[in-house]
């Protein structure tokens, strides 16, 4: 089993790379190269689905935050373009949609796909994005006073 | 003759009830004026850990959202909760424009009859009875079932009715693209849609309070459920007679003032 899992990761490698020679071998340098950080974990589903459901994730998890207030996890937006941030050669910086290079840009660029997200929506997440409270309930500065008080009022009544 | 004598003592019961209130609320002053900062401190409560919510939980629809706005603590010419709206939304307004968006203003308003004068920061006053939401032919203008009113932007088409509807103004219509170093994340918005105050959705999502709130030096606004009677929220509430702005609407607003001229 433990020499399995460890074997695993290569197998995965190696079956990438037989798929991605014989993709290119296949259709030539045209097809875009999509650039993957794999290192921060797993997509929402495997690529092949994801290649075909992302817009869908997409769509659902927009109406469940309108809707129900769902944040966070994978299928969030703010995850998405964590995860498929591109940073500049030259400024180290993420790439915003302006560049080509952005994930969101690189199939949709080649397939003639227009999404209208970006009119609205940051094209690169912000580090402070719905973090959550700290565990002193709603708000950090609350749980900070409520600690003052406490302490002032000789602790808890 | 009875019926006379009822209603004195029906008079005097209600004005014992607000003596009682009035004490209550004094012994409260006195109790936070015991650290300096007691005022803010007691209206940023939420009243603890049980009502936040986590970040992937779907909301509450027990919950009701609200506000109480203290307005003898506002002060003219202060505009912090409005910077810090701007700063967590990012939104801009040039002074006196009539077209650009915002999200919360302040309003001095003035009893002409009296001259008594009270500041009011005015945004989106999270109406139990939306008129905005009404009116609008897509379902875009739509009430969150925790209270919180807001625009869901994939679907709104910029008819702007809602924006008509609105006895508060508190609806804008975007005008320009919003070029991409001036988005907020959290906060999108874009071109040909209408947006408003949404009570700062994303930050209640992940039990955190309105960023105006947070900003107000005086602790002069409450958030917290309505629907509580353990929030600290409600109980200010008891505490104190507040008031919905042109509550003879009956939009049942979720935003509530200590005093108005
Ligand atoms: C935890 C990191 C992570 C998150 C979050 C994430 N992804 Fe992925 N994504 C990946 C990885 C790794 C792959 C490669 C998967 C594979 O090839 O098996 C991938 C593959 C994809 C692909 C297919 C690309 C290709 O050509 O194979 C698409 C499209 C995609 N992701 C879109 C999204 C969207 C949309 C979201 C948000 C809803 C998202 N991803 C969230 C890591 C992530
Ligand atoms: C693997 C290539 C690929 C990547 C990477 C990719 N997309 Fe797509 N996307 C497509 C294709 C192809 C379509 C068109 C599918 C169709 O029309 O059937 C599409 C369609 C969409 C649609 C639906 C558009 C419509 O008008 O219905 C949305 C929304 C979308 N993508 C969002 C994103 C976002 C956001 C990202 C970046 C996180 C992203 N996509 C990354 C290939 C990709
Ligand atoms: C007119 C403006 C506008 C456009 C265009 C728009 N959105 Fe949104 N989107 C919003 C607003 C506003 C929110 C709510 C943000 C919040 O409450 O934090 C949102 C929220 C979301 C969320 C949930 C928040 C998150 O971070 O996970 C997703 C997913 C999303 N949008 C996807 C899309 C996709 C995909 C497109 C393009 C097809 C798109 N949106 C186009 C305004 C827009």
């Amino acid at each position: 089993m433990r020499a399995f899992g460890r074997a695993a990761p290569a197998i995965l490698a190696a079956c990438a790379g037989l798929v991605l020679a014989t993709s290119v071998a296949q259709a030539g340098d045209i097809v875009p190269k999509i650039p993957i950080d794999r290192t921060k974990g797993d997509c929402v589903l495997p690529g092949d689905q994801m290649r075909r459901e992302h817009m869908n994730i997409l769509m659902h998890r927009r109406d469940d935050t309108m809707f129900k207030g769902i944040r966070g996890g994978k299928a969030s937006l703010s995850a998405c373009l964590t995860c498929h941030m591109v940073k500049d050669e030259k400024t180290g910086k993420p790439v915003t949609v302006a560049s080509p290079k952005h994930f969101c840009r690189v199939c949709h660029d080649f397939a003639a796909v227009k999404v209208d997200c970006w009119s609205c929506h940051k094209s690169v997440p912000e580090e402070t994005d719905t973090q959550a409270a700290l565990p002193g309930g709603m708000g950090s500065k609350q749980s900070k006073f409520a600690q003052l008080l406490e302490y002032v009022q000789g602790g808890r009544k | 003759m009875s019926d006379q004598g009822a209603r004195d003592r029906h008079e005097q019961a209600r004005r014992d009830e607000i003596d009682e209130a009035r004490r209550e609320f004094l012994r409260n002053i006195a109790a936070a004026s015991v650290v300096s900062l007691g005022g803010g401190m007691m209206l940023y409560s939420m009243g603890g850990e049980a009502q936040a919510k986590k970040p992937g939980e779907p909301l509450d629809p027990k919950k009701r959202w609200g506000m109480l706005i203290d307005t003898s603590k506002c002060t003219s010419g202060c505009d912090k909760c409005v910077e810090a709206c701007k700063k967590e939304n990012g939104w801009e307004a040039e002074p006196g424009s009539e077209t650009d968006v915002q999200w919360i203003r302040k309003v001095d308003v003035k009893d002409p009859l009296t001259g008594f004068m009270a500041s009011l920061p005015v945004m989106c006053q999270h109406c139990a009875n939306p008129p905005c939401v009404d009116v609008c032919p897509t379902g875009a203008s739509m009430r969150r079932e925790d209270g919180i009113v807001r625009v869901n932007m994939h679907t709104c088409i910029g008819c702007r009715y809602c924006m008509m509807a609105c006895p508060y103004k508190a609806r804008s219509f975007v005008h320009e693209d919003i070029p991409e170093e001036k988005k907020r994340f959290h906060a999108p918005m874009g071109k040909g849609c209408v947006t408003s105050c949404d009570f700062c959705a994303h930050r209640i999502d992940v039990g955190r309070i309105p960023a105006c709130a947070e900003a107000c030096p005086e602790g002069a606004m409450l958030f917290g459920d309505m629907n509580d009677p353990n929030s600290e929220l409600r109980k200010r509430l008891k505490e104190i007679r507040s008031y919905q702005i042109r509550a003879d609407l009956g939009t049942d607003n979720g935003i509530r003032y200590t005093r108005l001229p």
